[in-house]
């Protein structure tokens, strides 16, 4: 690794991780809903830098695109005022964040150790993208065309869904 | 080894820098300074701004970002596809029917929200409200109650 690969990766890094420390240390829920769209930027910049550019361009157009719009959205309908975060944390809340957290604190180091780190950095990273249209298109074709037939579930249910709550409203 | 997306980057940091000294310093330099309280206002040539922003928005604005999020996800099964379109589509038009009918699949959704009236705008006004108060409201957008402006204000 290179300095200049070993810059761009830190860089990277503190791009995905110094936003996800600011989303808990956010007094405002908006905010930290911009905070992880800066922490998923760094995401889609690591994958982009570990040569996976599909992996990258949707997390930009999904999640960066569309599913913060969909958590910005989901903010603007549910609010009726602002609300702090300090509000909503209660010292009630307190034994169950520490359980959950430790859940997942203890799943990560447990996966962080069962991983073996090998370095695959020496290889020549090649795009992904036209690899995955052929797959797609041959062996996979199947799961391709299932994936609208999700896509198709998840729209009209979201749809129903959406409706319902605006009725009664 | 990653030359592929050096450009990406280059188009990262210039539009960044671009940015920052554009606002805090060209400008900076360039611009007249009026102190004047109209500048803090929200629309300076426009409307005063009544109440708060953080009003609760219409559920519609969340039904047209679920439409979007799907089609989104859609056009990124459209990428790879389109990139060896060419080479593929040589061989016969399987390629292009494989994806006429992945859209169609997902037409049917579109078509379902549309028949149902998820994506019409006023629609709901009329017939949430109805009365003769509800049908003055021009902008749909705006669907702060009346009585709310009033304790906002």
């Amino acid at each position: 690794m290179s300095f200049y690969e070993g810059l761009l990766f830190y860089l990277l890094a503190a791009t995905a991780v110094l936003p996800g420390v600011m989303i808990l240390f956010s007094r405002d829920i908006v905010h930290a809903a911009f905070w992880l769209l800066a922490s998923l930027a760094g995401v889609a910049g690591l994958y982009l830098y570990l040569g996976a550019d599909f992996l990258g361009f949707t997390q930009v157009m999904i999640y960066i695109g569309g599913i913060m719009i969909l958590i910005i959205f989901g903010l603007m309908v549910t609010h009726k005022q602002k609300i702090s975060l300090s509000q909503l944390a209660q010292k009630r809340l307190l034994v169950p964040a520490v359980i959950t957290g430790g859940i997942i604190l203890t799943a990560l180091l447990y996966v962080i150790n069962k991983t073996t780190w090998k370095p695959t950095a020496s290889e020549e990273m090649e795009p992904t993208s036209a690899d995955i249209g052929y797959l797609l298109m041959s062996d996979y074709l199947l799961p391709f065309e299932i994936a609208s037939i999700v896509l198709l579930v998840g729209l009209v249910g979201g749809v129903y869904i959406a409706r319902r709550k605006e009725r009664e409203a | 080894m990653h030359v592929q997306f050096a450009n990406i980057v280059v188009f990262c940091v210039v539009g960044a820098l671009f940015v920052i000294l554009n606002v805090s310093v060209v400008s900076r330099i360039l611009r007249p300074t009026v102190r004047d309280p109209e500048k803090y206002e929200t629309y300076e040539c426009g409307e005063p701004a009544i109440g708060s922003a953080w009003i609760r928005f219409d559920m519609r604005f969340y039904t047209i970002a679920l439409v979007f999020v799907i089609f989104a996800v859609e056009v990124a099964f459209m990428y790879p596809w389109a990139l060896v379109f060419k080479q593929l589509s040589a061989v016969g038009p399987f390629v292009f029917i494989e994806m006429v009918v992945f859209l169609l699949i997902l037409a049917v959704g579109f078509i379902y929200a549309w028949a149902k009236g998820d994506l019409e705008w006023v629609r709901s006004i009329a017939s949430q409200r109805g009365g003769p108060e509800g049908r003055s409201g021009s902008n749909p957008g705006n669907q702060t109650d009346s009585s709310e402006r009033k304790n906002a204000a």
